[in-house]
């Protein structure tokens, strides 16, 4: 399979992304510029964190109408595989990928921290390399991670089991304490109705090697690995 | 023509920074002041040859761009 | 060069008035009409304001500064240059530097911090390299005084916000707390970065006829005469100088760093600078000067944020995240191309010329015409009178048998452990991506950050030092006890240091006292980087930093980059498993002067530093490395602020998992506070699997290090027999949530 990792102007994490993917994952993987189209051969299209555009307006809302955004958006709808991590997940919200929106985080502050997120459901390409209940230790890092959705599109995301991954503390109950920054009902992470376009805040590809201090985040990426190999190429349907 | 957009949150969705800024307003010793919303506030000029064209303009701005509809509404005035 | 319509610029008169509010001094105004032939008109006397300022010209601290030791056969580039640069091997080096936002942090502290980080970040990608790490050293008034946790909390911010948005992970810092910083804050910002040896680029002018490039973020009226300001003490005035703190733009800077690294894969450039304090000017003449060459500029088709600027204003802005470039002839277009495809400004401003002379131009009329000599070689150097204040030996007493001992020890060490200065930072370090660029084996907390070389073993490790209590107290020891603290640091993670840049930060140098302390601290440095082998690659000197006639303490910084030949060994302070042998190396004096515990418990800053005798720092040093490179040591953590105690505690409690107690026995004849809380030099707390004690005593018995087992870790409680003992829960608690709890009292 192929991945690509977009660089919008004022992405920071498509570096790490990159270097996970092709160094500790052996995978093959290319950089996807904003003001490119979106090439043929990717399977699963990676949206990494960061600062696009600056996030001066809103965070990922002028990304969305970079041009390579049409292609994903495209994609998308034809069951193409498209991981979003942190702005990432900003940008598909704001896109309208993804139900709900990120604001600003409720302690005011920014927060990098290790936190900890309880696995929800497995039937996706994302989260099928992982166990359900599974907790795994991957790192927070941003200002504006607190999700939130009206409460019909959270009944809907419920009804669904669209939420994929919670803040949840060492033991796996979803405190307050465990929430980084607010979020409605601890939700760290949740996939579209079809379960092929998932964003989350935490960074797997932070927390993919041993040095770093966990090999949990590789769990998210073996996912996507194990899906595109069984299910042949972009064709992923719930 | 200069419009003046603001936009801030939907009632309902939590506002971390009206509640900071009202608990530092007690603190000083406001104590009559509640509900405090931060919003944001954008002026921009536009070159339009009516008013009606203009607002319409600016509503698009801001249902595409300028305002997330999902957690924020936005109210505009416009000046010739 | 093409003429450009510009409204004609008549330049106001020159008077004296108009002299002195430069900042500059009849005798200086002297020297220029004689380096002239003539008096300057507005524009050039503007230009001499800034570069003679004390911040760009080193004009009182340049005689002494030439006593570090700068050379070392890891250092490819010295002081002089952007930043300095060091061999790490395979084919790259490390460049770092440390840079002062003193003044403009405590006028606006978000964006005075955020273009502090702003500023030193563009020093290091300046010189080719990839910025990979930041740090700060921080130094804020005491807890209680009603600004500090204003500034402290828009100084935290603005170093998040800024390092964040940009994406290099800060790693690491040192946030302290003292009455002395009340209405001076000290903001340092160290910025650590990697290039390829092979393309390394310098801020040089060379090859007339070469056109000079203006790239990134349009100018703007700000901070303009930011370089004289950071050359005068604090009043009433400067207060009110608000507009002259630059707001910065750190996504523009974004695109900046981008867009040069890629610029620099290319063969098209010359030299490059970042235009940093006085802007357009220090960037043109500082590269002239390198590079023996003139330089000329046409002002007019400088990109501008604003209408109606003057050439003076065009000269001396202090906008952020702009760079300026000289480019082979030729290649304009090929280089304008790559800052298009960032959406940035590239243009071309002037060019290189023969003549040795810095010319402006306005819409074809030449504004200023300087010699380059006279900007840079001619500028001022003063010796300025040294003494050593009458009163330094009253503040040198310490009568330790007037110290009252305290009752319960085990109060003393949480209130410690409670105090602003020893408490966890943790509330701080959240606030910074330290993880970005995923190469943070140990983020802040820890001795030293540990960052790992993608694509080899290798590690960087780097620590930013400075103890602005012991050098009051003795300049000259306090100089020494900076360089040796930082050099230690790196050792319990197992790097050997590879250079230091440093940030010296002190009053004003027209009081003979200042600069008395200034020299002592200087010749401190000089013999401790000597002794332990670290030379100074890069620095900033920072004076006038004082309010209302009262000068800081003396606070040199250092921040000192050390490599780990093999990352996967590197080391880190908290104990690992119970049943490890917990050691000391080094030797506990009784002394108390310039401590934590004295100042907290006893309201006292008095008595001289810790002793040090250097050839003992070396072998304690030198045994922490080699039992780290043979893999015998499962921690090891460096004895600072708040002595031999705390240095306990935080091992048990530092750690990211649970904590570990620890079973201890200390049976030495002293006065038990200065046992536990005494600031002794050269100790370092180790721990070993209990069959590895042989190996690590008989490195220590080679390099000459006493060695003493002080007990094992595990249990439930530090137990210091026959002194204290505390549950370690008790002591997390205290520890942990200080700063917070200090914090939310205060929103009520």
């Amino acid at each position: 399979m192929r991945w690509g990792v977009i660089v919008f102007p004022g992405s920071c994490d498509d570096q790490d992304v990159y270097d996970c993917l092709k160094h500790v994952l052996k995978q093959k993987v290319e950089f996807l510029w904003h003001k490119d189209r979106l090439g043929r051969d990717i399977d699963c299209v990676v949206l990494p964190g960061g600062f696009s555009y600056g996030d001066y307006l809103r965070c990922g809302a002028m990304a969305r109408f970079s041009p390579i955004m049409q292609g994903v958006v495209e994609f998308a709808r034809n069951g193409g595989l498209v991981l979003g991590i942190c702005n990432g997940f900003q940008i598909l919200c704001e896109a309208g990928l993804l139900p709900g929106a990120l604001t600003r985080n409720a302690s005011l502050q920014f927060v990098c921290r290790q936190v900890h997120l309880r696995v929800e459901e497995i039937d996706t390409p994302f989260t099928s390399a992982a166990k359900k209940g599974q907790l795994l230790k991957l790192p927070v890092k941003h200002g504006e991670g607190c999700y939130y959705a009206d409460p019909a599109t959270l009944e809907r995301l419920q009804k669904n089991r669209q939420i994929l991954v919670r803040y949840v503390d060492g033991k796996g109950r979803p405190t307050a304490a465990a929430n980084p920054n607010g979020s409605l009902e601890n939700i760290a992470g949740v996939c579209n109705e079809a379960r092929n376009v998932f964003g989350l805040m935490p960074h797997p590809e932070d927390a993919s090697e041993k040095l770093l201090g966990s090999e949990d985040g590789a769990k998210i990426f073996s996912s996507v690995i194990a899906a595109c190999g069984t299910r042949g190429k972009r064709a992923w349907v719930a | 023509m200069r419009v003046k957009i603001f936009v801030r949150l939907k009632e309902g969705v939590l506002d971390p920074q009206g509640k900071a800024v009202e608990r530092s307003l007690h603190t000083l010793g406001y104590e009559e002041v509640g509900d405090v919303r931060v919003g944001k506030y954008i002026e921009l000029e536009i070159a339009a040859p009516s008013r009606q064209a203009a607002e319409k303009r600016a509503r698009e701005m801001c249902d595409k761009l300028l305002a997330n509809p999902v957690i924020e509404d936005y109210r505009f005035e416009i000046q010739e | 060069m093409g003429r450009v319509a510009a409204k004609p610029f008549s330049q106001p008169a020159v008077t004296l008035a108009l002299i002195a509010a430069h900042g500059l001094t009849e005798e200086e105004h002297r020297k220029i009409v004689h380096l002239l032939g003539r008096e300057p008109n507005y524009t050039e006397l503007g230009v001499f304001s800034v570069m003679w300022s004390e911040h760009c010209s080193y004009k009182s601290s340049r005689v002494h500064l030439k006593l570090l030791p700068t050379e070392g056969k890891a250092v490819i580039q010295g002081p002089g240059e952007n930043a300095g640069i060091v061999d790490i091997g395979d084919g790259l080096c490390a460049a770092f530097k440390m840079e002062s936002h003193n003044h403009p942090s405590f006028i606006e502290p978000y964006q005075g911090a955020a273009t502090g980080v702003g500023g030193i970040l563009r020093d290091i990608f300046t010189m080719g390299a990839r910025p990979i790490a930041s740090l700060n050293s921080l130094r804020f008034g005491s807890f209680d005084h009603p600004r500090t946790r204003y500034l402290l909390g828009g100084v935290v911010a603005g170093i998040g916000g800024y390092g964040n948005c940009i994406g290099v992970p800060t790693v690491g810092g040192e946030v302290f707390f003292d009455e002395s910083y009340n209405a001076n804050i000290l903001v340092n910002a160290f910025t650590l970065g990697i290039a390829e040896k092979r393309r390394i680029f310098k801020g040089t002018a060379k090859g007339a006829g070469n056109p000079v490039m203006y790239v990134g973020a349009k100018t703007g009226r700000d901070g303009i005469h930011g370089a004289t300001m950071a050359s005068e003490a604090f009043s009433e005035e400067s207060e009110k100088r608000r507009p002259t703190v630059q707001v910065g733009d750190p996504f523009t800077e974004k695109l900046l760093l981008e867009a040069c690294l890629e610029l620099m894969k290319k063969n098209w450039l010359v030299g490059i600078q970042d235009m940093g304090a006085a802007g357009l000017t220090s960037s043109s003449v500082e590269m002239a000067a390198r590079g023996g060459a003139g330089i000329e500029l046409e002002l007019s088709r400088v990109p501008l944020r604003e209408t109606g600027m003057t050439p003076y204003e065009i000269l001396l802005s202090e906008s952020q995240e702009r760079m300026l470039l000289v480019a082979k002839k030729g290649q304009e277009n090929q280089v304008k191309k790559i800052f298009e495809r960032w959406d940035l400004d590239a243009v071309v401003v002037g060019k290189v010329t023969k003549d040795r002379t810095f010319r402006a131009f306005f819409g074809g009329a030449e504004v200023a015409a300087i010699p380059v000599a006279a900007l840079t070689s001619e500028a001022p150097v003063y010796h300025r009178p040294a003494e050593r204040p009458a009163t330094q030996d009253e503040l040198q007493r310490l009568e330790l048998e007037k110290v009252p001992q305290p009752e319960d020890l085990g109060v003393v060490l949480k209130q410690l452990l409670d105090s602003p200065n020893i408490a966890s930072k943790e509330w701080v370090f959240r606030q910074y991506d330290h993880l970005v660029r995923s190469n943070t084996v140990v983020g802040p907390g820890g001795d030293a950050a540990v960052i790992r070389i993608k694509g080899s073993h290798k590690a960087l490790a780097v620590t930013v030092d400075g103890n602005g209590r012991y050098c009051f107290l003795d300049p000259y020891v306090g100089g020494i006890l900076t360089v040796a603290e930082s050099a230690r640091n790196l050792a319990c993670v197992g790097a050997r240091p590879l250079g230091l840049t440093d940030c010296l930060n002190f009053g004003s140098p027209e009081r003979p006292e200042v600069m008395w302390q200034f020299s002592q601290v200087i010749q401190g440095m000089r013999d401790g980087c000597a002794a332990l082998g670290v030379p100074v690659v890069s620095g900033n000197v920072s004076f006038y930093n004082e309010t209302d006639g009262v000068p800081i303490y003396p606070t040199p910084t250092v921040g000192m980059v050390g490599l780990l030949s093999k990352v996967q060994r590197h080391v880190t302070p908290w104990f690992k498993s119970a049943g490890d042998l917990i050691v000391l190396l080094g030797r506990t004096r009784e002394e108390l002067g310039g401590s934590e515990y004295l100042k907290l418990v006893h309201g006292s800053v008095k008595g001289t530093p810790p002793w040090i005798d250097l050839r003992l720092e070396r072998a304690v040093q030198e045994s922490c490395l080699k039992a780290i490179e043979k893999g015998i040591l499962r921690s090891a953590h460096d004895v600072s602020d708040g002595g031999l105690a705390v240095a306990l505690a935080e091992c048990c409690i530092g750690g990211p998992e649970k904590s570990l107690g620890a079973r201890i026995e200390l049976r030495e004849m002293m006065r038990p506070d200065a046992l536990l809380f005494g600031e002794s030099q050269s100790r370092i707390v180790v721990s070993v699997k209990e069959k590895d004690l042989g190996r690590l005593r008989d490195i220590a018995a080679k390099e000459g290090a006493p060695l003493q087992i002080l007990g094992e870790v595990g249990g439930p409680r530090l137990a210091i027999q026959p002194l204290l003992q505390l549950p370690v829960e008790e002591l997390r608690a205290a520890w942990a949530g200080a700063l917070e709890r200090r914090l939310r009292r205060d929103e009520g």
